[in-house]
């Protein structure tokens, strides 16, 4: 070792856990929910591919997002996955976002003593047709939010969307208030800022950026039409509909 | 002058390590320090020496700097590249271009890139590995080109290409398969460029710009951000904020101008 | 990942190396000096006689795959013309590093799991995605019981027209990409495999992968103490599965005859 001291005698341990980096966020609309997230997987300091997707469809009205460690994170989604696809057969409907969210806390906290090493994200629509965010702690702690961003670059992302997003420190004009909701085009560059913003100053944050976009059924498109690199993952046209937006970072 | 009441041996004081271990023990560790986390690298070539370095400098997984400097001065024709505790590669070959300038001024002679690693070696070897200074050592003199990696210890090697840093073992497998003997200065730098780049883009400690500096009998080129491949992207929007966004409870305006009359009295100044 | 098999799975201690001179992250301990289980019963292992890296590309006919001869014990080069690449199936083929008798045991099960599936005569066979899951699965389940089976794995394969290049190690963790490398090859290989592979893989001759894993391999004999110059080479294409012989890597030393000592010395 070249510092060369360890006096006192080591204890060699397995270590079931290990930290991929990588940095998610979500936010509502009035009417969509944007989720978000970059494509590094990475452990210590190096880079162990520039593609795994941390950011997952469940549904036509929800999406997750998972960071942490990622065995944990793909295993977790395997298994909320294969309890959706449990409900589907026995209600022949998708569901509810809000069971879903209620649905993860329990799966979490069952692993109260040895936990999903993982944080989520839930994002999409609610039954009412109102964009939700749902975010959680590794052992199933939840809360339903306007906005959240977590992982690596957390703490420089959030304090930025609570400026932006809750308008936190920012006055509104005389005679004005801040709007409840912002309209996509504004959600859709915070969320790109967020990330090309994180990339410059965390060095587990870059390679690639995935954006999920959910639409409340009814709501037009509008917003999205120009959007580079845009596909459509929903099932059916006539319902909430899921939309994935596909950006490079940068590879340093 | 008092005497010292209590009595210290020479050589090594070791009393602190009983602190730090102490420390250590009761999960205290040592303060942080701003890293060049680095991909510093040197290669011999037909005239000369070429240096490399990225721009990155880190504080754990935050990026402290995008654009740092990395390769030193050290004499006209001698340059020296620092990985590890910034501050420690900043001083330290401060102190030690300093020595030799003082060094080249004594014996009226240009000072010798050996002398510079003797130096630097004897100063970290004394320090024990407590300045965190891993450097690539680099430059020309009446013995002809020479390259050194000195490691926080004090020991040091010489060889035709070496790489230092997180990112050592990215730019030395680009070393390894691509460098021969007698390149060309155009192919060397091109090797050192490939060099750098490999540690940019594959490890995280570094990133940014490739700094490159070529050193030859009768000239030193240093060549700041050589290659750019990570300028940023435009923002997607404007974040300046309207006049009176920012709350505040009281307005205090005082003038901080502070004038005075000088009254000259007796004779000038003799300034002949 | 890290990158000696025996720091594996150990816990990361940032007050080591903090100013991370040293090139790659080791993981001494630093779990508490007294720990409430330390009596209990343990089952952590620790990897004893082990393999290096394992390096892995698609190339435009399929994949390829190469790793060396040796199982090192501690840092006794122990045996040297161990085979690390396996075919599982017609389709795909399985390269391992870190503890070999882990490795056997993965061998046994996959055996074990490929006969399992031809006794049931449907026609179906296992590829190579098959195989990643099961092992990632396998990781996974033994890691969750503390238990781990200490190998980072390359999995790679081709059928029904498509590649398939995949990773899984000793915590579960998977990911794929055009070029993997396990071991010390995470440092000094990839670096090289990126720079000709990622984006050229549907152009890539298996001449050039051939010639760029020969590459890759001399420099890690050149600068991974726990590797040998003699490896094999695996291609999966729509012909199947094929290891190569033993393949002597080509070396040069004359850089050194100019080098006189290691400081001021001349003579």
């Amino acid at each position: 070792m070249p510092d060369g001291s360890f006096s006192h005698p080591q204890q060699r341990q397995f270590n079931p856990y290990s930290d991929n980096g990588g940095t998610i966020l979500a936010i509502a609309g009035a009417d969509f929910t944007v989720i978000a997230g970059d494509t590094r997987q990475s452990e210590g300091y190096s880079i162990q591919t520039r593609y795994a997707p941390k950011v997952f469809r469940l549904t036509d009205r929800a999406v997750l997002a998972v960071n942490g460690f990622a065995a944990d994170g793909n295993m977790f989604v395997k298994k909320v996955k294969q309890r959706l696809e449990w409900y589907r057969h026995a209600h022949a409907k998708d569901m509810p976002l809000r069971a879903i969210a209620r649905l993860i806390q329990t799966m979490l906290y069952a692993q109260r003593f040895f936990p999903y090493y993982v944080y989520n994200i839930l994002g999409g629509i609610e039954e009412d047709g109102s964009g939700a965010v749902y975010s959680f702690d590794p052992v199933g702690s939840y809360e339903r939010e306007a906005c959240r961003a977590a992982g690596a670059a957390q703490s420089l992302v959030q304090p930025f969307l609570d400026n932006q997003i809750y308008f936190k420190n920012q006055a509104a004009a005389p005679n004005q208030s801040h709007p409840a909701h912002l309209p996509l085009p504004d959600v859709l560059s915070i969320v790109i800022d967020s990330f090309t913003s994180a990339t410059e100053r965390h060095i587990e944050v870059g390679d690639g950026l995935e954006i999920y976009v959910v639409l409340a059924k009814g709501r037009s498109a509008q917003g999205l039409e120009g959007a580079r690199g845009i596909q459509e993952l929903s099932t059916k046209s006539d319902g909430d509909r899921v939309f994935v937006i596909r950006r490079e970072l940068k590879k340093d | 002058m008092a005497a010292a009441s209590v009595y210290t041996p020479a050589g090594f004081d070791f009393s602190n390590e009983v602190r730090n271990s102490f420390l250590t023990e009761r999960g205290i560790p040592l303060p942080k320090a701003t890293s060049t986390g680095t991909t510093i690298v040197g290669c011999l070539f037909k005239d000369g020496i070429v240096l490399g370095a990225d721009t990155r400098a880190t504080e754990g997984p935050i990026v402290a700097d995008k654009n740092c400097e990395k390769i030193h001065y050290i004499s006209e024709s001698i340059r020296c590249c620092g990985a590890g505790t910034a501050a420690d590669t900043e001083f330290t070959t401060a102190l030690i271009s300093s020595n030799i300038e003082l060094h080249a001024l004594t014996t009226g002679r240009k000072p010798r890139v050996v002398t510079a690693m003797t130096m630097l070696k004897q100063m970290l070897f004394q320090y024990q590995g407590q300045i965190g200074a891993a450097l690539v050592l680099g430059g020309v003199d009446a013995t002809g080109p020479h390259l050194f990696t000195i490691h926080p210890h004090g020991s040091t090697d010489k060889l035709p290409y070496v790489t230092m840093g997180s990112g050592s073992l990215a730019a030395m497998a680009v070393f390894e398969n691509g460098w021969r003997p007698n390149m060309e200065r155009a192919e060397a730098l091109e090797l050192v460029t490939a060099a750098v780049s490999a540690g940019i883009f594959n490890d995280l400690g570094s990133g940014s710009n490739v700094d490159a500096c070529v050193i030859t009998a009768t000239h030193t080129e240093m060549l700041r951000n050589f290659v750019k491949p990570n300028e940023r992207v435009q923002k997607e929007r404007s974040y300046t904020f309207r006049r009176g966004t920012t709350k505040f409870k009281k307005e205090d305006i005082r003038s901080l101008v502070v004038s005075e009359d000088v009254i000259h009295t007796g004779e000038a100044m003799d300034t002949s | 990942m890290d990158h000696f098999p025996t720091n594996w799975g150990r816990p990361r201690n940032d007050a080591y190396d903090a100013y991370n001179t040293y090139p790659l992250h080791q993981r001494p301990s630093n779990a508490p000096t007294h720990d409430k289980f330390a009596d209990a019963v343990q089952r952590t292992q620790q990897p004893i006689v082990t393999g290096t890296s394992v390096l892995a590309i698609m190339y435009k006919d399929g994949i390829m795959m190469a790793a060396d001869n040796l199982a090192s014990y501690g840092s006794l080069a122990r045996f040297k013309s161990i085979q690390r690449l396996h075919a599982v199936g017609s389709n795909t083929v399985l390269g391992a590093s870190g503890d070999m008798s882990d490795f056997q045991h993965i061998q046994s099960l996959l055996d074990a799991l490929v006969t399992e599936e031809f006794t049931h005569q449907d026609a179906n066979t296992l590829g190579p995605a098959e195989i990643h899951e099961y092992l990632a699965r396998v990781m996974y389940a033994r890691r969750s019981k503390m238990n781990p089976l200490w190998n980072a794995l390359l999995v790679g394969g081709f059928k029904d027209g498509k590649r398939f290049l995949a990773y899984v190690d000793l915590l579960g963790v998977t990911y794929t990409a055009p070029s993997l490398a396990t071991g010390y090859g995470a440092h000094i290989a990839i670096p090289l495999l990126r720079q000709a592979v990622d984006g050229r893989q549907d152009t890539l001759t298996e001449e050039e992968a051939r010639k760029l894993l020969h590459d890759c391999m001399r420099v890690l004999f050149y600068r991974d103490a726990r590797s040998l110059d003699k490896y094999q080479v695996a291609t999966v294409t729509d012909a199947g599965v094929d290891i190569s012989d033993t393949i002597k890597i080509d070396t040069t030393w004359d850089f050194a005859e100019g080098i006189r000592g290691y400081g001021a010395q001349t003579q």
